[in-house]
């Protein structure tokens, strides 16, 4: 596997901060993976996107993006190689029209009118927002200005995609409906698309190939998310959400019900019940 | 709020609509100094036929631009008022304490009545049936030659598109804050001008605050996407001139003349 983003050494600290939002980060990412990244409020989450395409420059160490380094020279190649989406919608749409939104990045690279003319319906197309064109912002839900946002990120065809806690501020129905967007674009798309989540949200990152816990600023460990959630001791101990499948097996073990040791989905513990109960 | 017709605009097909935004703000313009050449009750029947004509063909109706007139009634009448009394010159009709009405003022002061509702009904055809962000495109597409003179056309058309887009989110936050507000127990529209001023306070500064960190988000949202200065971006969004636009040209243009004949009749 190839390696992606590379945090060598990483420290940043805010202006007028104590202590630092990042310390010493060592991190890689493989091409083609999807990551999720997960931990509590201040645990430096979102100073680790924004440091990956020069929002925000480290204090110390050094970045690459797809063998790019991250510095002020290759900002703009960066920022081609890498999409973002945001946590609040309405903070993020440029445009004055959900087409407008889209173009906003061809603009920004020069991309001529009668190519952007394609593009921009293709883009709305893959998130099912064709329809919705000619839409201001203001008439749109929180889940569709979220599409429309990622649509001016595919739009340009970023190599990787970051969600910035995107789904944080949308109802359950629009965040699972993003989700799948996203488990969509991954099997369409595959190595070719990196996605890098930034995440509270238990479903978002159990779909990813991989999690990591931020803590401070600092790693505290990087597993697939079979082994992250099983621990569900060590979640609580960091401040995050149990899956509902580990607090079942909780509850079920309190009673002494002897459930099994691996890692479940929901899926997975309604399959174990039913063949337990054929069993009896 | 939806009194305000300036700045309002009514979706529709008529041709008018199908007018360049450019065509439409330039006629307007331009209609504000033409109006002048009237000087006889001819070439204000002329006028009137013609904005009538061009209020006709946008197929919104006479009422919504009589409601445009609305908020400046008052305007209007007390202008109208002082050209009645203090036009001094003619016959005297009617003399009493400081108040004289003479033959001038009376036709003057109808003049600058008629003069008002032409320029404000043919002036809000422009907003009534083009989008904002196209009256905003227009100007920017107007003011480009000042860039030479180092004016930065494209960013502070970027800005007007921002802040328009920005209005109904802002006056969505305004009210919530406010409701938010009025559940801890703040009156507003309440009590004499300081209190009410006061009263204020509580739903500015939030406002102003949200405000600053939803613009923190945006230029971060925007420098995501690769935003650079003006000059280094194509456009997705081009005016473009049809032949409507050259018949609405040639129609003014002889409405002008139309209107510089009866000056001699």
């Amino acid at each position: 596997m190839q390696p992606i983003i590379e945090f060598k050494d990483v420290s940043f600290t805010y202006p007028n901060a104590e202590t630092p939002a990042l310390n010493h980060l060592n991190l890689t990412i493989n091409a083609g993976d999807w990551v999720a990244i997960i931990g509590h409020n201040g645990s430096g989450k979102s100073t680790f996107a924004k440091l990956i395409n020069y929002l925000l420059v480290p204090n110390a160490g050094s970045i690459t993006v797809d063998g790019v380094p991250v510095d002020e020279e290759h900002m703009y190649t960066v920022r081609d190689l890498v999409g973002m989406v945001f946590q609040n919608p309405d903070n993020q749409f440029v445009g004055a029209t959900v087409a407008d939104d889209v173009a906003f990045g061809l603009e920004n690279r020069q991309v001529p009118r009668d190519k952007m003319v394609k593009i921009v319906p293709e883009a709305l197309k893959r998130v099912q927002m064709d329809q919705f064109a000619d839409r201001e912002p203001a008439r749109l839900s929180g889940g569709q200005k979220q599409r429309v946002a990622m649509a001016s990120v595919l739009a340009i065809e970023p190599k990787i995609l970051i969600l910035d806690e995107a789904t944080s501020m949308l109802d359950p129905k629009g965040r699972r409906e993003m989700i799948q967007l996203v488990r969509d674009l991954k099997q369409e798309m595959g190595d070719a698309l990196t996605v890098l989540s930034i995440t509270h949200d238990i479903d978002e990152a159990a779909s990813a190939d991989q999690v990591v816990i931020l803590n401070d600023g600092e790693i505290n460990d990087v597993d697939t998310p079979e082994v992250i959630f099983s621990n569900a001791d060590r979640l609580k101990e960091l401040g995050l959400a149990v899956p509902f499948a580990e607090q079942l097996k909780e509850k079920l073990t309190a009673r002494g019900v002897k459930v099994p040791d691996t890692y479940q989905t929901t899926e997975g513990m309604v399959d174990w019940i039913w063949q337990l109960h054929s069993k009896m | 709020m939806n009194k305000l017709i300036l700045g309002r605009y009514l979706p529709g097909d008529s041709w008018v609509h199908r007018l360049d935004a450019r065509t439409k703000f330039i006629l307007s313009m331009v209609f504000i100094f033409v109006i002048f050449m009237a000087n006889n009750v001819f070439g204000y029947l002329f006028a009137v036929a013609f904005v009538g004509l061009s209020i006709y063909m946008t197929g919104l109706g006479i009422k919504v631009f009589f409601d445009g007139l609305k908020p400046l009634a008052m305007l209007m009448f007390i202008t109208t008022l002082l050209q009645l009394f203090f036009m001094n010159t003619g016959t005297v009709l009617f003399h009493w304490w400081i108040f004289t009405i003479t033959t001038d003022g009376v036709i003057n002061s109808v003049v600058v009545f008629v003069r008002f509702m032409l320029i404000i009904m043919f002036t809000t055809i422009l907003t009534l049936t083009t989008p904002p962000l196209e009256v905003a495109d227009a100007m920017e597409s107007l003011m480009k030659p000042l860039r030479k003179i180092g004016v930065p056309v494209s960013e502070l058309a970027l800005m007007v598109s921002i802040a328009l887009r920005f209005v109904p989110t802002l006056m969505d936050e305004a009210e919530s804050i406010m409701n938010a507000q009025r559940a801890r127990g703040v009156a507003f529209n309440e009590g004499g001008l300081i209190k009410r001023a006061k009263s204020y306070i509580p739903l500015l500064i939030p406002l102003f605050v949200n405000a600053i960190k939803r613009a923190i988000e945006l230029g971060d949202a925007m420098e995501a996407r690769g935003y650079r200065d003006g000059e280094h971006r194509t456009k997705f969004r081009v005016l473009q001139f049809t032949k409507i636009d050259g018949v609405a040209f040639v129609a003014f243009l002889i409405f002008t003349i139309g209107l510089y004949a009866t000056r001699f009749i």
